[in-house]
């Protein structure tokens, strides 16, 4: 009892932390890739660094993405399965999809300037 | 199909295409091929050739089930696929064995693999499955392995004999490369090469793998980026027939002594090459969907080298 008093003590003050030290970047963008009709929706995508990317399948077929890179691989997404990756690290990540490798996309990734994280 | 002018030996001499596509039309049903030559000739209609041929081996193909499916396309694979085999199970002459050419399933999921295998093991002919890219979604393709991968070699390819014909089962869905095409890979092609050497060119070759093996649309991934390479080892040979899976539509192609044919799915159609803006499943009235769906039956008549592909659709 008292190793749970003290567990529960250590999360609360943890959860008071965690405004001082958040997990996640309050300016964390985002973007979206909408899958369909075969194809990746932009094909081509910049992005600045620490940007989550979305896929979202709304084929009737499944699909996934797989960088050439091997980086990301996402497992098969159905139709209206969703998949998320936060890309760190400035630079070119082409992908395709696995089970239909003729489907090739592009995720540019930019370096975040000051500008972006003084928010 | 009684009366109606085909059904005599004179139309088994030879009609031309033109007739053979008013037969179509008017039958609704497959077609008997024979292909002497490399010249394709039209014998009749199914049942009327089955009747009156004694083959020397008949094996039925079935293609693209996709179990668990269930956009709407076709809402129901599993039952259009009990069709398919209750369409096995009535045919006139009893096939030797079947092949499955790939996509039994839709997501690789155990449950869709047995579902597929309860329903088309009521056919109750032994069944030679290669993988479609949808058998082998899951982790290593562990599931498609299990139940079929007993006795083959890499990703799933093996060979056997059958009344002296020689079968050659290809994966080319796995290890894809980005913007490329299905894929056979060296090690696969090497085994290929090795596995028809000593044979001799009289053998009858048939050769099975879900995406087509010859370019039909790149476009949209119909071909095998490595299909070159394999046709080379199977030029000598006096007949060879390639059959494939993938496209969901009757598509066929002769080049020199290979015959290329490609089957419908069980499942839903698809759009002939560039029809749509993308390959995927094609919507089409309730009433016209069994017609585009179906299996294909192929016979091979001893000594005469020359073999007979036929597609019949779930409906006519």
């Amino acid at each position: 009892m008292q190793n749970f008093l003290a567990a529960a003590a250590l999360q609360a003050m943890l959860l008071a932390a965690s405004p001082i030290f958040p997990a996640v970047p309050a300016h964390a963008a985002e973007a979206t890739v909408k899958i369909d009709n075969f194809t990746f929706a932009p094909q081509r995508l910049t992005v600045k660094a620490d940007t989550t990317v979305r896929w979202e399948n709304e084929d009737d077929i499944p699909h996934n993405i797989a960088s050439t890179s091997k980086l990301v691989r996402s497992k098969v997404l159905d139709t209206h399965d969703s998949f998320s990756f936060t890309f760190t690290v400035p630079g070119v990540y082409e992908y395709f999809c696995a089970l239909h490798p003729h489907m090739t996309g592009r995720i540019v990734v930019e370096a975040a300037t000051e500008a972006d994280n003084v928010q | 199909m009684t009366d109606h002018g085909h059904n005599t030996e004179k139309a088994r001499e030879g009609v031309s295409r033109r007739k053979v596509l008013e037969c179509m039309t008017w039958a609704g049903t497959g077609v008997l091929w024979t292909i002497s030559g490399g010249v394709p000739r039209s014998l009749g209609l199914i049942d009327q050739a089955m009747a009156q041929d004694a083959p020397g081996l008949t094996f039925l193909q079935i293609s693209d089930s996709h179990v668990g499916f269930d956009r709407p396309a076709n809402p129901n694979a599993l039952g259009t696929l009990e069709e398919a085999v209750n369409r096995v199970k009535a045919l006139p002459v009893r096939p030797a064995f079947m092949l499955h050419t790939g996509d039994i399933t839709h997501l690789s999921k155990a449950s869709e693999f047995d579902d597929a295998d309860r329903l088309i093991s009521q056919a109750r002919l032994d069944v030679h499955y290669v993988p479609g890219e949808h058998d082998v979604i899951d982790e290593e393709m562990k599931l498609y392995r299990e139940r079929y991968g007993r006795g083959t070699k890499g990703a799933g390819w093996y060979s056997f004999d059958a009344n002296g014909v020689h079968f050659v089962g290809l994966v080319n869905v796995v290890d894809l490369k980005a913007g490329g095409l299905g894929n056979l890979g060296n090690e696969q092609l090497e085994w290929l090469e090795s596995d028809l050497k000593g044979r001799t060119a009289s053998t009858p070759v048939v050769v099975f793998a879900h995406i087509p093996l010859w370019t039909i649309y790149p476009e949209w991934g119909w071909g095998t980026e490595d299909s070159a390479r394999a046709l080379t080892y199977l030029k000598r040979f006096g007949s060879v027939t390639v059959l494939n899976g993938h496209i969901h539509q009757v598509m066929q192609k002769i080049e020199g002594n290979i015959a290329f044919h490609c089957a419908r799915s069980t499942a839903f159609p698809q759009p002939a090459p560039g029809a749509a803006p993308s390959p995927g499943p094609m919507r089409v009235p309730d009433d016209k969907l069994r017609s585009m769906l179906g299996v294909t039956n192929v016979t091979f008549r001893r000594g005469q080298q020359r073999l007979a592909i036929v597609d019949t659709p779930l409906q006519s």
